[in-house]
């Protein structure tokens, strides 16, 4: 059995964070969500990643849609290998919840089970694919044209254009969705092969150590930090009072340019710092160093597993400028090329960033008919300014009003290192937030960091193009 | 120079002059624009706001308007537009949505004049208007356009595009007061100046977000767009609904779109991603580009014609970080390299043929048009001057008309649907395959199936009465029908082996002419061709006229009404052992004394053919059974499949491949089997014998072939409910999430085949219809329709 071994879930239900009845009841109302299943799962049942974004059917059916046709529908790669990408990918973030869903799908479609054995049992081709799946999953900014045409220049391993494209999509989907499985704490799927006498050994290192650990903590951070009800419900009205300025009163303020810059650096530094704290005192026993031990499990699918993601503030801008998002957007050249090479995943990746990014019910918490454009936008730009990423139309200051601390920590350790997210930062920010806004939080920021993987690897695309 | 003479009258006395040249920015271009008095060009970028003088020679850099030790953001710009009524007065749009103007009048360093900073998100688009000296107009990402005048601080007036963002603003050079926009999503509106409360027309241009647009210079209501689906397109919008009036595809998303001037037809294009060149393209012949430029080395950016009335100098910037000056006369032209040539079969079996007109001409003297059928009708254009690319890339269409009734292919299509390939013994299918030939006169093709028979199974089977029989049937039945494909059949294997090579000769050359398409195809080039496919009469006479010379030489040769199911067996796999024998050459001799028949008289119902097929047959089988291995013969049935295919009966060829399995199939290579297998399904498409092609490709033991009926097995229904495409699954429509097709019987999804009355349209599972038939014969959704099911 080339799966790996995870430790029973102590929560019941799809989700170790969120309670079971919020996603069940949602979901026996919702009979479309078994049809979108029915339609383009692969696995053919409704697995718990289904079961948290069926809290929002509108997302999920572009997901759907999209992961259906990466991994089914034409294209270069070979289906097998498909699955074995994504197995790669998950593997950079130890989700061992990916990794075992696609080893199942892996031999479905009828891959060669010695390459399970790990990384020295594939061909050498897919094995090339390990450095920019390493770069893209934790230091992005950090992939040149040259990793381009050393895939595409190897002679007998090299890849075409078509098939690398097919990978690097691949690969960003799955590092996102890793975002998304750690920061939703999504549970393990109850297995039917377990019964069978297949006794399910504790490992270390999961998400499920991590609850342990909240465990511990909690009482503890709760008792520390006393948040009241009173207080959060004063913090949203806060926040909504903030955000409804932010939107009247932008003209009003006339901030000089050198601010504005300065707003985005100061941003980027904090981020630096912003986490690394919280870990500190979540984690004094550091156990979670680049040097961490790593099942042996997890990483025969990688290489170099201390690779993680280091900030990006912190090299120094000398060395690698600010990815000016208006000089490669998304909209005039991702999809132009991704579309080009793959046909038609650029129409659905479209439709599925879209679908993100204007996702709103108008309403915030207890709230209605409130509009969280601000909010969701400072969301969506604090993830990219982490991978160094910056908007000119947007003045950074924004981010520091809306998005409290807390939260900030949660979205540092989704997007830079998911596998590090523990109950107590899902949480801690939002108190009075409804799960599925939580979820909804989750998905912005598992789609900003896809984007902004593939804005990377497509600008060293097309700068090998040119 | 007569070119320029022109231009110089054009611009009244003021003659441009100039060269193509470049001249190196020190970043990457993001949009240029030209001073009016077109010797000035202004070249913004994100780090980059100079302005150049266009000289003779060379361009030289007047003026830098980023001032300052650490510019802002707003001089990051990614639009620029000079004003083309007041050569001071210049607009640039900034990524972080300011929009600033300068004027160049000012005596200070910094130019800068006025700041607006109304829009939220990046200004993608500014633009002056045509005749009013203060107005300005952007169009931002936040999904708002704004008008500004010059003379007060903030903007007159807002236009919504509904939180859609604009991608480019244009005022109407010919209405005063109209304003057209674009959107990401695809929309285009017109907008009047005086209403900002909603748009006057909308209409959706493309798929995909609109980058660019631009008015016509003089036809009012022309509007040229460009988006991210590749495509230009022109629109009049005159009329009451926007019409599309012509349609440009480019091979990349179209950044920019200009008119060019004085060329009411051109324009100019440039990319977003990935091509780098600019095109000229004449909307009336929208494959090929009237002319490109292909100088830069990274995406353009920004295009401009120099002078509004001189057709030939355009100027571009580029991510490459150069500025062009590009001429006309430089441009390379992608006509010169086009290939006009094209051959295509029409609906009847008549052949077209284009080819370039400079080497038709040549020839079309020596084969005027004689009103006979068979000669090539012979089309010339009128040369019309207004055409684009006259002469240069004009082809001369020939047409090749089939003789009536020559062309029917029935044969071909009873052939196919009644062959039998596999899943008998080779024996009986031989059998079958053999009395399918014979029914439809195909006596040659016959024999081959009878000979296979006997060469490749056990001899004690094969009942000389039936033999007998059938011969004597063919002989008698066959002849009449046989079209002109059975004669064309005949024709070398009458002929000695030296007809043979010649005909093979003949089909060469001929190919090499077509290839070339260095002349015009004469009238033995007409038949092959048409013989390849469709034979007709006219090779009858021909051909016979031949055989008669070659008979003299040839006493083996004889009768040849015979010989089509005799002896082409005797020419090729047998005709060794028979030389060897004497009765036969004692025995064809005979034969040649009997009166010479044409192919299409039936007269040949003498017994004597029979007894020559019966003797040959003994002949056979005596030699396979005394000590001949068993793949002795299969070098000349190979020999003998290559001669069908090259006749073009690719279906013989096929069929006995594919019936023959793995005796022959090691003798032919991959290539060649492939090619016929891929011809004759595409013969069978053509006929609409869907059932056997598939059977062929299920049978086809070639790789490339049998994953041909893997590909596009997706067969598209509409909703039952709400009549749009289901694009996923068969079974759920995704627009009204309902089950499309219910069974009426147990009431659950159909996922399968789905079997429906044509009267009520009610239906459900194959299965479930057919039982339900069996005892009621009202439909049993209870609708009271009495279904029929055929």
């Amino acid at each position: 059995d080339k799966r790996i071994r995870v430790s029973q879930p102590l929560t019941r239900g799809p989700s170790a964070f969120i309670p079971e009845k919020e996603v069940v009841q949602a979901n026996t109302v919702d009979e479309r969500t078994n049809l979108l299943v029915e339609e383009y799962s692969t696995s053919g049942r409704l697995d718990n990643i289904t079961q948290v974004m069926s809290l929002h059917t509108q997302y999920l059916e572009s997901f759907l849609r999209s992961q259906f046709y990466m991994l089914r529908m034409d294209g270069p790669l070979p289906l097998p290998h498909r699955h074995y990408i994504a197995i790669m990918a998950a593997a950079r973030h130890q989700c061992s919840y990916l990794i075992n869903m696609h080893v199942d799908e892996f031999l479905k479609t009828g891959g060669i089970a010695e390459w399970l054995n790990g990384l020295e049992y594939v061909p050498q081709r897919l094995k090339n694919l390990n450095e920019i799946n390493k770069l893209l999953a934790h230091r992005p900014w950090l992939i040149t044209k040259e990793h381009i045409q050393k895939l595409v220049k190897t002679g007998e391993n090299n890849w075409s254009l078509p098939e690398l494209v097919h990978a690097v999509v691949l690969l960003t989907h799955y590092h996102a969705l890793a975002s998304f499985v750690f920061g939703s704490g999504i549970n393990p799927e109850r297995d039917p092969e377990i019964s069978n006498g297949f006794r399910i050994i504790s490992v270390n290192n999961f998400c499920v150590c991590d609850l342990a650990n909240d465990n511990n903590i909690e009482n503890a951070s709760l008792a520390g930090n006393n948040f009241g009800i009173v207080d959060s419900l004063s913090e949203l009205e806060a926040l909504m009072e903030r955000m409804k300025r932010l939107q009247e009163e932008r003209e009003d303020e006339d901030t000089s340019q050198e601010e504005m810059t300065t707003r985005f650096e100061k941003e980027k530094k904090e981020s630096l710092f912003v986490v690394s704290g919280d870990t500190f005192h979540s984690f004094p026993h550091s156990d979670f160093d680049d040097d961490m031990i790593i099942t042996s499990d997890v990483s025969r699918y990688i290489e170099d597993p201390g690779y993680g993601y280091e900030d990006f503030a912190r090299r120094g801008e000398e060395h690698l400028p600010t990815f000016r998002a208006q000089d490669y957007t998304w909209e005039n050249h991702g999809f132009s090329l991704v579309n080009r090479l793959y046909s038609d995943i650029g129409h659905l990746l479209d439709e599925k960033f879209r679908m993100v990014y204007n996702l709103t019910y108008n309403t915030m918490a207890t709230h209605e008919d409130v509009d969280t454009t601000t909010l969701r936008r400072a969301l969506f730009n604090y993830v990219h300014c982490m991978f160094g990423i910056r908007y000119d139309d947007y003045d950074y200051g924004e981010v520091n009003q809306l998005l409290e601390r807390s939260l900030k920590v949660y979205i540092k350790t989704v997007t830079c290192y998911p596998e590090r997210t523990t109950k107590r930062m899902y949480d801690s920010y939002w108190r009075q937030f409804k799960h599925s806004e939580k979820v909804h939080v989750n998905l912005l920021l598992m789609e900003a960091r896809m984007q902004a993987e593939l804005l990377y690897a497509l600008r060293a695309i097309t700068r090998h193009l040119t | 120079m007569e070119k320029m003479s022109r231009v110089t009258t054009a611009l009244s006395g003021n003659a441009l002059t100039g060269r193509t040249m470049h001249c190196h920015l020190d970043a990457p271009a993001n949009a240029i624009s030209v001073c009016r008095d077109a010797a000035q060009v202004v070249v913004a970028g994100r780090s980059i706001f100079k302005i150049f003088a266009i000289e003779e020679e060379q361009f030289v850099e007047k003026l830098n308007l980023r001032v300052g030790r650490k510019p802002s953001l707003n001089l990051s710009c990614a639009d620029v537009v000079w004003h083309q009524m007041d050569e001071n007065l210049l607009a640039t749009a900034a990524t972080n949505g300011v929009v600033v103007t300068w004027n160049l009048g000012r005596p200070s360093r910094n130019k800068q004049d006025q700041l607006f900073t109304e829009h939220k998100r990046t200004v993608n688009k500014v633009c002056f208007h045509p005749t009013e000296a203060h107005v300005l107009l952007s169009g931002s990402q936040d999904g708002f356009m704004k008008c500004f005048d010059l003379r007060r601080k903030d903007s007159v007036s807002t236009f919504s595009g509904q939180s859609e963002s604009v991608r480019d603003v244009q005022f109407s050079i010919r209405d005063y007061f109209t304003f057209a926009s674009t959107f990401e999503n695809g929309n285009v509106q017109l907008w009047d100046i005086r209403r900002p409360d909603r748009c006057e027309r909308m209409f959706t241009a493309h798929n995909g977000p609109v980058f660019c647009c631009d008015w016509h210079p003089e036809d009012r209501g022309w509007l040229a767009t460009g988006g991210r689906d590749k495509m230009v397109k022109v629109w009049d919008m005159t009329t009451h609904r926007a019409k599309e009036m012509h349609c440009v595809q480019t091979i990349a998303s179209v950044a920019r779109v200009k008119w060019r001037p004085e060329c009411r037809h051109h324009l100019a294009t440039c990319s977003m991603m990935v091509d780098h060149n600019i095109y000229v393209w004449d909307v009336r012949r929208p494959f090929v580009p009237a002319a490109m430029f292909e100088e830069h080395r990274d995406v353009t950016t920004g295009i401009a014609w120099r002078h509004p009335h001189d057709p030939s100098f355009l100027l571009s910037g580029s991510k490459d970080s150069t500025l062009c000056q590009h001429l006309f006369r430089d441009a390379s032209q992608p006509v010169e390299r086009a290939n006009p040539e094209g051959l295509c079969y029409g609906l009847f079996g008549d052949l077209a043929f284009a080819a370039k007109e400079s080497l038709v001409a040549a020839e079309s003297g020596r084969k005027p048009y004689t009103g006979d059928r068979r000669h090539p009708i012979f089309f010339k254009r009128k040369l019309d001057p207004a055409e684009p690319f006259s002469g240069l890339a004009s082809s001369a269409l020939n047409v090749f008309e089939i003789e009536p009734g020559g062309g029917s292919m029935s044969w071909f299509v009873d052939t196919a649907e009644r062959y039998a390939l596999a899943g008998r013994p080779l024996a009986e299918l031989c059998d079958h395959n053999a009395k399918v030939a014979r029914e439809l006169g195909r006596n040659q093709v016959a024999q081959t199936w009878t000979m296979l028979r006997i060469i490749y199974c056990s001899p004690g089977l094969v009942p000389s009465a039936n033999l007998n029989h059938s011969v004597g049937k063919g002989s008698s039945c066959g002849l009449p029908l046989m079209n002109s494909f059975n004669l064309k059949d005949m024709a070398p294997g009458l002929g000695s082996e030296t007809r043979l090579d010649r005909s093979k000769g003949d089909t060469r050359s001929d190919t090499v002419l077509l290839d070339s398409s260095a002349t015009l195809i004469t009238n033995e080039d007409n038949e092959e061709t048409e013989g390849s496919d469709v034979p007709t009469d006219y090779l009858l006479g021909d051909v016979e006229g031949e055989e008669d010379e070659l008979y003299p030489l040839d006493p083996e040769h004889v009768n040849p009404e015979e010989p089509e199911y005799v002896l082409p067996q005797e020419a090729f796999p047998l005709r060794h052992e028979i030389v060897d024998t004497p009765s036969g050459p004692e025995h064809l001799q005979d034969k040649a004394d009997s009166p010479h028949v044409s192919g299409n008289e039936a007269d040949a119902a003498s017994l004597a053919p029979v007894d020559s097929s019966f003797s040959l047959l003994s002949i056979s089988h005596a030699l396979y059974d005394s000590r001949l291995p068993p793949d002795f013969f299969s070098v000349l049935v190979c020999d003998m499949l290559r001669f069908y295919a090259e006749q073009g009966d690719v279906q013989m060829a096929v069929s006995v491949l594919i019936v023959l399995g793995e005796r022959v199939r090691k003798d032919i290579d991959e290539q060649t089997q492939e090619h016929w297998y891929t011809s004759y399904i595409d013969l069978l498409q053509r006929f609409r014998l869907w059932n056997v092609s598939n059977e062929v490709v299920k049978l086809s033991t070639s790789q490339a072939v049998s994953c041909l009926n893997q590909a596009s097995t997706t067969l598209h229904v509409n909703c039952s409910h709400c009549k749009r495409p289901m694009s996923s699954r068969g079974w759920v429509c995704d627009r009204c999430h309902r089950c499309a097709s219910m069974c009426a019987v147990c009431h659950h999804v159909v996922k399968g085949l789905f079997v429906w009355c044509q009267g009520c349209s009610h239906g459900g599972h194959l299965q479930h219809i057919m039982k339900w038939l069996e005892g009621s014969s009202h439909c049993p959704a209870g609708c009271g329709h009495l279904c029929e099911y055929s």
